[in-house]
């Protein structure tokens, strides 16, 4: 028995999500007092591995595993949750570890839980916190099945190290080939991508038109932030579709959330709540955000911004 | 080219979540039930491929007699017929057992299932249904032309996209971006009397699993109030002093 963990990398680098699932791996491992092994293709530094826990790593280096099928990596999942006899397989919840998780479950007749936040608050039933509702609730959810997949959200559990000297080992079983191709790449170069950000920028109408984002991104920048928006921007078109944060668009579950002009509609704080810092910069004191945020600033975000990437500019080179 | 659009019937985004039964049930009293939007997006787009390259277009929805409003609005917007499954969908293991019956006995060129449905946010359906069915599979799709028996799929991934080529027969995770908010379609009267009359065909589920089941709800414990600062230096110094986030 084992607790596998699929440490995506981007590059030959592992993401943070890489490093936050097998810091809950490991926790769980513990938990359930048994081992955990680590798979992942494609890195030659497995060093953040070893230095949040993972005793065992596997690393899968075949041509097949350079295929855009998710099927190819789930069956490459598989195999390696078969290898080890792996009774919960832990995966992270970005665009990648979304495709490929169900398949993980559906090909193990597992039960799966996405978006779960906790380690398991009993074993026998194995029962996690989860959640749903697009962020309004929690759910309990027990598992009928002997295996599990557990998808973790994004910045819910945190990095712990625990460093080991892991035991590594080259793993290719027989994989099928992809049956589907990627034609085109479309990846923004040197910018922040929503799912990856520790600070999150955000604009809404209040900043009246796309020509005033400057300050947004001025803003960012300094913050080493992505930049979001809400539906409306969106959809008048000030800004793409990809940046739309909400119940509909993307899930912002970042340290620092900073809402610019963006009154808090019921489906734009769906999408933010699991960030924990919340600023919200608004001239109207009744916005209904100020009741979901940390801080707020009541004030014209023509004046408050310039001046906040002023101040923050003056802050990081003191403490540079 | 034969479609089959999957709809999760789901409370409107505007609902206020609420707990029943020692919060072990979703208290639906007052809660309007609409097509999950990332459901209705994929049927916006099926109705284009209906309109321009003549496809017909059927849509399915496991659930109780209660989700048939759901389904006729969705034959108001334009499908052409309707699939219930008289079942409560207990988890999505169990949704996408029965809907794996449905596309197999229909053979469908194209099945489109929202990536998530916006209560139970899963976001299994699509997966689970691909690896039952053996359907090619691209998850988070914010684009699709086909052409022949070729699509050229673009799927979201984290900062950025890219495009795919598969072949049908195929099944997508689609999302908001497949088609945009303005595409969407309002049924109007025309509309409502024909989905009056189309086909509705309610079949008993077959045999399936139930992989997990949600024992207990809770919401977020209440926030403490939000600290209003007067001057864009205090903002920083709590920021980087008292909440070390920059």
């Amino acid at each position: 028995m084992s607790v596998l963990v699929f440490a995506e990398s981007s590059e030959g680098k592992f993401k943070k999500v890489a490093l936050e699932v097998t810091s809950y791996g490991k926790k769980l491992a513990e938990q359930m007092q048994t081992n955990l092994v680590v798979v992942t293709a494609f890195v030659e530094d497995i060093d953040p591995l070893a230095k949040h826990g993972a005793e065992k790593i596997l690393i899968g280096n075949q041509d097949s595993l350079k295929s855009s099928d998710a099927m190819i990596w789930a069956d490459f999942i598989v195999a390696t949750a078969q290898k080890e006899n792996a009774e919960v397989i832990v995966i992270d919840s970005s665009a990648n570890g979304a495709f490929v998780a169900p398949l993980v479950a559906a090909k193990l007749q597992a039960g799966f839980a996405s978006n779960v936040v906790a380690l398991p608050e009993s074993l026998s039933p194995f029962t996690v916190k989860r959640k749903a509702f697009s962020n309004k609730a929690f759910n309990h959810t027990t598992f009928e099945t002997d295996k599990k997949v557990l998808a973790v959200a994004k910045n819910s559990f945190g990095l712990f190290e625990n460093p080991v000297q892991p035991e590594t080992e080259t793993f290719n079983p027989a994989l099928g080939e992809g049956k589907i191709t990627r034609t085109a790449l479309d990846k923004a170069q040197g910018k922040v991508s929503i799912a990856d950000a520790d600070i999150i920028v955000s604009g809404g109408r209040g900043l009246k038109g796309p020509e005033n984002w400057h300050m947004v991104e001025e803003l960012a920048d300094v913050l080493g932030a992505a930049t979001a928006c809400s539906k409306p921007v969106s959809d008048l078109g000030w800004r793409p579709h990809s940046e739309h944060v909400g119940q509909t668009g993307k899930q912002a579950a970042s340290n620092l959330y900073i809402a610019i002009g963006i009154s808090g509609a019921i489906q734009h704080l769906a999408g933010v709540n699991s960030s924990k810092v919340k600023v919200v910069i608004n001239t109207d004191p009744e916005a209904p955000f100020f009741k979901s945020a940390e801080y707020g600033i009541v004030g014209d975000a023509f004046e408050v911004v310039p001046q906040l990437t002023e101040k923050i500019k003056a802050l990081k080179a003191e403490n540079a | 080219m034969k479609i089959l659009v999957c709809i999760s019937s789901v409370p409107d985004t505007t609902s206020k979540i609420n707990f029943t039964d020692n919060d072990t049930r979703f208290d639906t009293n007052g809660v309007q039930f609409v097509i999950n939007p990332h459901d209705e997006y994929s049927l916006t787009r099926a109705m284009w491929f209906k309109e321009k390259q003549g496809a017909s277009v059927t849509v399915a929805s496991v659930g109780e007699a209660a989700v048939e409003a759901t389904l006729r609005k969705a034959l108001a917007i334009g499908a052409d017929n309707a699939i219930r499954v008289n079942a409560i969908a207990t988890d999505g293991f169990f949704a996408a057992q029965q809907l794996a019956a449905i596309v197999k006995e229909g053979g469908y060129d194209l099945v489109m299932a929202g990536r998530e449905s916006i209560d139970y946010n899963g976001g299994m359906v699509p997966g689970i249904l691909a690896t039952l069915t053996g359907y090619h599979f691209v998850n988070a799709v914010n684009g699709l032309e086909i052409d022949g028996d070729i699509a050229s799929v673009t799927r979201e991934i984290d900062g950025g996209k890219e495009i795919l080529s598969a072949s049908l027969p195929l099944l997508v995770g689609s999302q908001k971006g497949i088609v945009q908010e303005s595409d969407l379609r309002i049924p109007n009267m025309r509309g409502i009397m024909m989905a009056r009359k189309k086909p509705l065909e309610i079949k008993e589920p077959v045999e399936a699993i139930t992989a997990t089941k949600a024992v207990k709800f809770e919401k977020p414990e209440a926030k403490s109030d939000c600290k209003i600062v007067e001057s864009v230096d205090e903002l920083v110094n709590l920021l980087h002093n008292e909440a070390k986030v920059i």
